[in-house]
């Protein structure tokens, strides 16, 4: 009965609560994230889109039904029971075993990189952190790289062309981009000394967001050092941000699955929840990217003025109001600030076509992997020759 | 003859990519912005708004019989139409009025008289070719049912579809 006593009940309880939290407000996010696709892309194509949907609380006795706001707020809903109900088919000519695994391959690895996400600043004593680890970012670098695995089985135990093309396609984009994607990062890690994502977004809250050194907790005037290190940052920004795009298989970068060359990409012999999976898996890993630029560059969940969880910081006056208060809004100003990612990710898929694949190699290869590599030691240097 | 296309010469600027990439998301910035200021107005909600105000009077709708202004059906069963029918969607059961009937002369009426609405075409050759002027084609256009019983219109329905229409039917002029 000993080792009993020496169970942290309270991590343990903690821990799974905020589990459940990120997963139940993941998950909604992906299901509003297909619906704001469609719907922004109505709406640049100067459509409407689904709009039609409601809540039939008819069925509950009111007049009318629910649909509040632009309308076709339960489209996700009504899409997700369609996806459940559906024939869930597995050709004849398929590998079983992997044709199985591959869809919970793909979006199990994202989902677990979602752990060192800091989602807020604290609750109750509580860090908004599942998993406070000292190696954040390579954490989540290595299990997107892991999600390479889903595509590349799907597309081979599918035993068909087309997948396998867009598996392979995905495999070789994945590589090409997942080095920039790495070495992008390394002038923040040069800046701030740590991989611990808490404590990069702690940095970031006592000294200015890295891409906007001026936004700090109070008046922050950056110093020289500050000014200097931000261009090896904003080229950073740009590099992660575009193989971020890469990474996640989203326009100009969707390859693996172009519709007008691969007929469905890597996923072409999946039906219902298989299917399902898959698609959630990529804007989840949207929602994993996006996060990741908010810890790294955009400041976490810190927002000019308001106390963090425990109530320091943020303006006197709003001291009064309890610190859970806080705890709180700074999960919405997380959840804010990627839901705006999330939108410019759209924006950005519905105005550019996609590349060729010698053009995204040559990107990948010839442009981001150098600038990358010279950023860092551009970063190096100011780091080393100015004093902060 | 193999001819080659030249390729567009490319400044620095465009080549740079980026800031092309700025110029296209601000045009679909743009009409987003118009679509949700509504500016934009492509649009018409469907069951809610419909184009039946701006149908053209040549508009050939679904076909229907008319009644005269007493009421009374024009349709002498004659069979034009059916015959005329390329889609064969008319189906007539002609009847014999009574010998002690006051419009014994006119001899005959339509029983049955049934379209199916599967099958038609909306082709109005039906109207072109009756000499009673008794079917014309109507404007309704969004014509529904839940099985292929409820898309054959019976007589009824055609009647209701079609309304009364004024004018000199010579048929019921007892004089000719």
């Amino acid at each position: 009965m000993d080792f009993l006593s020496s169970i942290d009940w309270y991590l343990i309880l903690t821990s799974l609560a905020k589990t459940v939290f990120v997963l139940i407000v993941v998950l909604t996010m992906v299901s509003y994230t297909v619906y704001a696709e469609r719907r922004v892309s109505a709406l640049i194509q100067d459509r409407l889109g689904p709009n039609r949907v409601g809540f039939p609380t008819t069925l509950l006795g009111t007049k009318k039904d629910f649909s509040p706001f632009l309308g076709g707020l339960g489209q996700p809903i009504a899409d997700a029971v369609k996806l459940l109900i559906k024939e869930d088919f597995t050709p004849a000519h398929v590998n079983k075993f992997y044709y199985w695994i591959a869809p919970a391959l793909g979006i199990g690895s994202v989902v677990v990189s979602l752990a060192v996400i800091p989602f807020g600043s604290t609750f109750f004593g509580a860090k908004m952190v599942i998993a406070n680890i000292g190696i954040g970012p390579l954490f989540i670098f290595a299990f997107s790289s892991l999600g390479v695995y889903g595509i590349v089985l799907a597309g081979w135990s599918a035993n068909s062309k087309y997948p396998f093309l867009g598996s392979i396609r995905s495999s070789s984009q994945m590589i090409s981009y997942e080095l920039a994607l790495g070495l992008s990062v390394v002038p923040l890690f040069l800046i701030l000394g740590t991989l611990n994502l808490s404590d990069i977004v702690d940095y970031q809250v006592k000294h200015g967001w890295l891409l906007f050194p001026f936004i700090a907790d109070g008046l922050h005037i950056p110093t020289l050092s500050q000014w200097l290190l931000w261009i090896p940052v904003a080229i950073s920004f740009v590099i992660f941000t575009i193989s971020m795009f890469a990474e996640t298989n989203r326009l100009p970068f969707d390859l693996p699955e172009a519709e007008t060359e691969l007929v469905g990409g890597y996923h072409t012999e999946y039906s219902s929840m298989k299917f399902a999976l898959f698609f959630l898996g990529e804007y989840a890993a949207m929602i994993a990217g996006s996060s990741l630029i908010v810890t790294l560059f955009l400041g976490g969940w810190h927002f000019p003025g308001i106390p963090d969880g425990s109530g320091n910081g943020g303006l006197e006056i709003l001291h009064a109001i309890p610190a859970w208060i806080w705890g709180l809004v700074n999960i919405a100003v997380f959840f804010g600030k990627v839901a705006v990612l999330l939108l410019f990710f759209i924006w950005v898929r519905w105005t550019l076509p996609r590349f060729r694949y010698d053009q995204l190699m040559r990107l990948g290869w010839i442009f981001f992997f150098e600038i990358a590599l010279v950023n860092v030691f551009v970063a190096a240097f100011i780091v080393a020759l100015i004093p902060n | 003859m193999a001819y080659t296309v030249s390729r567009p010469k490319l400044t620095f600027w465009e080549k740079l990519y980026l800031p092309q990439v700025l110029g296209g998301l601000a045009i679909t910035l743009k009409h987003f912005r118009k679509m949700i200021a509504g500016e934009t107005k492509v649009i018409m909600q469907y069951p809610e708004e419909k184009w039946d105000a701006s149908l053209p009077p040549y508009y050939r709708g679904a076909p229907a019989l008319v009644k005269d202004e007493k009421g009374r059906e024009r349709c002498v069963a004659c069979q034009m139409c059916e015959f005329i029918c390329p889609p064969r969607a008319i189906r007539i059961l002609p009847g014999e009025l009574p010998a002690e009937s006051k419009w014994a002369k006119v001899e005959k009426f339509p029983q049955a008289f049934d379209i199916d609405m599967t099958r038609c075409i909306y082709c109005g050759m039906c109207e072109e070719v009756c000499p009673e002027q008794a079917i014309f084609l109507r404007k309704d256009y969004a014509i529904t049912g839940y099985s292929r019983d409820q898309m054959v219109h019976d007589k009824e329905k055609l009647y209701e579809i079609g309304g009364t229409l004024e004018g000199l039917v010579f048929k019921w002029n007892p004089l000719k």
